[in-house]
């Protein structure tokens, strides 16, 4: 079957983008297929791992589970986004810093994830920063690590 | 996934007379919907996306001291409105326990009660499955099946609806406000989801073009707000669908229960208002032996499915245990681990 395609006008990272995608394109493979923005990852393409974390008008969510078509005129931020002027956000640095990954496939996700749970004000406390980062996965297990990161940067940001 | 037509119509009618159209899905946050349709569990030709309709995002006080939460309102966005988390705590406990900060951040109300069960069986294409494909026969019975219904259940589907939310929601009298063909109308959530009986594929009150536009709290849910939990197991500490859960209302006065609210999440295939329990718990000694009998009655007719009878004894300790948590009264501020078993250490202060 045949259907025809619709076109989408995407606003990522401050640059906007007119592409024309069949329905079914979601965000995850837009971003990586058709713009070439491939710091956002695929790792279960089911909404269970978190590396496809990107931010839709400020908030994280999963560009796995969502068509590229329902974005339309909203703002999306990937990693790519995330530096200003060359400068590493307070996350990125504090993810070096603290060592806070091994293979680093799930880190782009985890950074997204933990730049908005700092910005939601769910950072103030190890287990607070465990459960609101429960939804990004890592099987390396770098988890004391990334909480490490979550915890130095929200510091960093609230001074 | 199968390719579809994907419109976005601007009106309610206008949503509803597409959607009526066979072979039709409205899709709104799409963490479920997108999910089964990349495994081609379904696969709708035409998606209907409801997710800009104005006036479904609202959140309403109504005039006789009710709520109006439109069907669009986001899991996160409910969750985290103060005035709501702290009249109806239980419910913000179990929105706060579901899925992680991403989904809730894209799931929606009218969503969560549409979710489909996670059965693995339900999943997976190469099994069979009467609720995916009615008459195919059902290989949850006799399979891996220790996470499946103890109540409710048939030999046609022993499968569970996952929602958190619905479990406080069918405890305060939640009302689902329906908007189709014929016009709106109102169904109480303990008559919306259906049990299998032989027919698993019918999982609720709604049909063809029908759109859920609203869940309504009545005025005596408010009541509760000083002595309300949600209790969750688990098989790791977050981000899992429950094994079995609970939420709990009490109004007590002098030692007595003046008012009683119990439900059971994780048992059966939909959420289970446990009304014996509560004929129990009224006007008897808030303690923990009244506890206890209610969760022998709440628990009186279940069965197991399959490898699954150490749920039926998990959920009487857990009703036990939600009730107490709801005597001791709700907490100033929500655990950080919101609705975990672990949360109650004692002298440990949480900050959520």
């Amino acid at each position: 079957m045949t259907r025809t395609t619709v076109p989408v006008h995407l606003d990522i990272n401050g640059d906007h983008h007119e592409l024309q995608l069949e329905p079914r394109v979601t965000l995850l493979d837009a971003l990586r297929d058709r713009l070439g923005l491939t710091g956002t990852k695929k790792g279960c393409d089911h909404g269970q791992c978190g590396a496809c974390t990107v931010h839709v008008d400020g908030e994280r969510v999963l560009a796995c589970l969502t068509l590229a078509a329902q974005v339309e005129g909203r703002t999306v931020t990937t990693i790519e986004g995330l530096a200003r002027e060359g400068e590493m956000h307070p996350v990125q640095a504090a993810f070096l810093e603290q060592d806070a990954f091994q293979c680093g496939y799930c880190t782009p996700g985890q950074i997204m994830s933990a730049v908005a749970c700092i910005r939601e004000g769910h950072a103030g406390s190890d287990e607070e920063i465990r459960e609101y980062m429960a939804g990004n996965l890592c099987r390396c297990g770098a988890y004391p690590h990334i909480v490490a990161a979550v915890r130095q940067a929200a510091l960093e940001v609230q001074s | 996934m199968r390719d579809f037509d994907y419109i976005r119509p601007a009106t309610i009618p206008d949503a509803i007379a597409a959607a009526a159209e066979p072979g039709s899905a409205y899709l709104a946050g799409g963490t479920n919907l997108l999910d089964l349709m990349k495994g081609g569990i379904t696969s709708p030709e035409r998606i209907v996306d409801i997710s800009r309709l104005p006036e479904l995002n609202r959140i309403e006080r109504l005039d006789y001291g009710g709520l109006r939460i439109g069907a669009l309102v986001r899991n996160a966005d409910l969750a985290h409105d103060s005035a709501f988390a702290s009249t109806y705590p239980a419910v913000a406990e179990a929105l706060l326990s579901g899925a992680s900060a991403q989904l809730r951040n894209a799931a929606t109300v009218g969503g969560n009660l549409l979710q489909r069960t996670r059965c693995s069986y339900f999943y997976d294409t190469a099994s069979a499955c009467n609720r995916r494909e009615p008459g195919a026969g059902c290989d949850a019975l006799g399979g891996e099946n220790r996470l499946h219904a103890v109540l409710g259940w048939s030999d046609a589907c022993i499968a569970t609806h996952p929602s958190d939310f619905c479990v406080p929601l069918v405890a305060l009298d939640a009302v689902v406000e329906i908007e189709g063909k014929k016009g709106r109308r109102h169904v109480t959530l303990e008559e919306f989801h259906r049990l299998p009986g032989e027919t698993p594929q019918r999982e609720n009150a709604l049909e063809p073009g029908d759109l859920i536009v609203a869940v309504r709290l009545p005025a005596e849910a408010a009541s509760f707000s000083a002595n309300a939990r949600y209790l969750k197991v688990r098989e790791r500490t977050s981000y899992a669908f429950a094994v079995v859960s609970a939420a709990a209302a009490l109004v007590v006065d002098g030692g007595k229960i003046r008012a009683a609210r119990l439900a059971l999440g994780g048992v059966a295939a939909k959420p289970w208002r446990a009304r014996s329990a509560e004929a129990v718990l009224l006007g008897a000694d808030a303690n923990e032996a009244s506890f206890a009998s209610a969760a022998d009655a709440a628990l009186a007719d279940a069965s197991p499915s399959g490898d699954n009878a150490f749920k039926i004894e998990l959920a009487r300790r857990i009703v036990v245990r939600v009730l107490m948590s709801a005597l001791s009264g709700t907490p100033e501020r929500l655990p950080a681990l919101p609705a975990s078993p672990f949360s109650n250490i004692p002298g440990v202060r949480h900050d959520a």
